[in-house]
């Protein structure tokens, strides 16, 4: 696919996300307005068709998700976004996908719950987004960026992990991530075609299990359903190993100030950015403090704690929920360090004070 | 000599697992036959349900998808809009179009999706072992209205037709039933129409079959045939909604 030159712009994390798809070659969005995260919705409203591709206001999230699973056994670049309610909607839709092997990219923008909640920032949707929210044995890749440059970066990151895996992916991202505004370096114009029964997005490989009508080839059957006795495990296995290949070749984070760190704090999305500023602060003051920023969240990184386990270090998870994302930290220490635990969730953000006060 | 009738190209050969007696087969073949006289085989994309005829993709022979129960028309929705040049049709039983899935249905067609939609009205829920559908006839027994249905708990039968006939997007709407010769015939002409007017690019068609379905009205093949002519299509009445 060519791309045009990268330029400077300011945007706003959701104007990211959806810039981003449409420059990975995202050719259908679908979507229902919900805060903090209609900023996406109405860019995407704008400029989707614009670059040729298929922009529908579902009815409900629950329509949304499915507009996405059609478009993506097309063979489409195919997303929905939504806020944490709305997320729940989507996982029926979201555990078909897995189970179609369909590509497609949900976008999580998390505000406060359980329930209607609220629409400030959050992370209680990790376990949601890395327990397979949905019925069944599946995972979605889970990819947290921290800034808004990283949110817009990600997006092709999505689309081709999506597609090379034939599974769905989801960008886990919060309602201060969403609204903040930064400048990004991005690409200029995108290139899509949009033409009568040809595909809408021209830049990537076709595929062959794809749903274009069987001219010149057997049928395609895009499916999630086997009730044949022995079918469905055997198609569960076949998950399985292929799981087991995104958790030994994706796992993704980012380390600060690892190589002499007695106290590494672990964090992702907004509490990373939080953390960064902790570790400035402390190391200013001499104090070996680290951070390891879990980029995707599933597979979890566990090879970024596992080089650590012979030193006596002290591990700080610190999140805006009351301990997800801790639990896969103690998984993959597995007992050779200590792991503490600073949560806050409904919505606060922590101020780096209250956690330096944890940490003294 | 002449070969004046054969299995249609669009319908494997293979036996399939619907009751005696059951509408499918027949529906099956006449959208099979459809779809071969237009010559549009391979340009179909179908949307199945779920229900009985959750596995009718291994009954057809062209490319098809499944769909979450009710959501067939949200998945063709996407399916015609990124491929406008396929004929896209759902097959959808009443609980699929007309419970579950109605905000879909609604929606659909009030954005006037050019799709094609084949709804199969049996008046129960076959696949689960015969609950009540909401198109189910008030005083009919089932699974879950074992007293017979009751206007003031379970409501009335629902004529989700007659309410999509008011949506200026929605473009043409048949009743049809399946209960004779001469009904399987004009079922097979609505259901050509509704193809051919999406090829034509005119708009959201919709044909409802009344459907026999013996194992969950516990009467014969026959007699269920007699119970849709006489009793079903009173509260049902075919032809062209609009």
């Amino acid at each position: 696919m060519t791309r045009e030159k990268r330029k400077k712009i300011l945007m706003s994390g959701n104007e990211a996300i959806a810039e981003g798809a449409i420059q990975a070659g995202c050719c259908f969005y679908a979507g229902y307005p919900i805060t903090p995260q209609n900023e996406l919705t109405a860019y995407m409203a704008k400029h989707m068709p614009e670059a040729g591709g298929i922009f529908i206001q579902a009815e409900s999230e629950l329509a949304a998700i499915n507009m996405v699973f059609g478009a993506a056994a097309c063979g489409s670049r195919a997303m929905t976004s939504s806020s944490s309610p709305g997320i729940s909607l989507k996982q029926e839709g979201i555990s078909y996908i897995a189970g179609a092997e369909l590509p497609a990219v949900i976008v999580n923008v998390m505000r406060g719950g359980p329930g209607l909640g609220n629409i400030w920032p959050a992370q209680s949707d990790y376990f949601q987004a890395t327990r397979s929210g949905g019925h069944g044995d599946y995972h979605c890749l889970v990819l947290a960026p921290s800034s808004v440059q990283e949110t817009y970066d990600l997006m092709f990151s999505a689309f081709e992990l999506a597609d090379k895996y034939r599974n769905p992916a989801i960008i886990l991202s919060d309602g201060m991530l969403g609204q903040m505004m930064e400048p990004i370096v991005a690409y200029g114009k995108s290139h899509m075609a949009y033409g009568n029964n040809k595909p809408l997005a021209i830049s990537h490989k076709p595929k062959k299990w794809a749903l274009t009508g069987c001219l010149g080839r057997k049928p395609n059957i895009v499916k999630s359903f086997y009730l044949r006795e022995g079918d469905l495990e055997e198609f569960n296995l076949k998950l399985q190993r292929k799981y087991q290949i995104i958790k030994q070749k994706e796992q993704r984070w980012e380390e600060l100030f690892l190589d002499d760190a007695k106290i590494i704090l672990v964090a992702y999305g907004t509490m990373a950015r939080i953390a960064r500023s902790i570790v400035k602060t402390l190391r200013q003051k001499g104090k070996k403090v680290g951070l390891i920023r879990p980029i995707t969240l599933w597979p979890f990184p566990e090879q970024a704690f596992t080089q650590y386990s012979k030193r006596n270090t002290q591990y700080l998870v610190i999140e805006m929920s009351y301990g997800q994302m801790l639990e896969d930290v103690r998984l993959s220490v597995n007992g050779k360090n200590t792991v503490e635990f600073f949560g806050r969730s409904g919505g606060g953000v922590p101020t780096e004070e209250e956690i330096i006060k944890k940490i003294k | 000599m002449k070969k004046v009738f054969s299995y249609p190209k669009s319908l494997r050969n293979v036996p399939t697992h619907y009751c005696a007696g059951c509408g499918h087969g027949i529906a099956h073949r006449l959208i099979a036959e459809v779809v071969d006289e237009l010559g549009i085989r391979e340009k179909v994309i179908a949307v199945a349900p779920v229900g009985c005829a959750v596995v009718a993709y291994d009954y057809w022979d062209f490319d098809c998808s499944e769909a979450a129960h009710g959501r067939a028309l949200a998945v063709a929705t996407a399916i015609k809009r990124v491929r406008p040049g396929n004929i896209v049709f759902t097959y959808q039983g009443d609980g699929d179009l007309a419970a579950i899935g109605t905000s879909e249905t609604i929606h659909a067609a009030n954005r006037g999706e050019n799709l094609a939609v084949i709804f199969i009205n049996n008046a129960v829920y076959g696949m689960t072992g015969g609950q009540m559908a909401p198109t189910t006839l008030i005083g009919q027994k089932t699974a879950t209205t074992p007293r017979g249905r009751q206007a003031n708990l379970e409501g009335y039968p629902l004529k989700i037709s007659e309410l999509l006939g008011q949506l200026p997007a929605v473009k043409y709407i048949e009743r049809v039933s399946l209960h004779s010769p001469q009904e399987v015939n004009k079922t097979k002409q609505a259901i050509k129409q509704a193809f051919q007017n999406q090829m034509d690019n005119i708009g959201f068609s919709l044909v409802e079959i009344l459907s026999p379905c013996p194992t969950y009205l516990g009467l014969s093949a026959a007699k269920t045939l007699g119970w849709i002519k006489d009793v079903m299509i009173k509260e049902f009445p075919l032809g062209r909604i609009k």
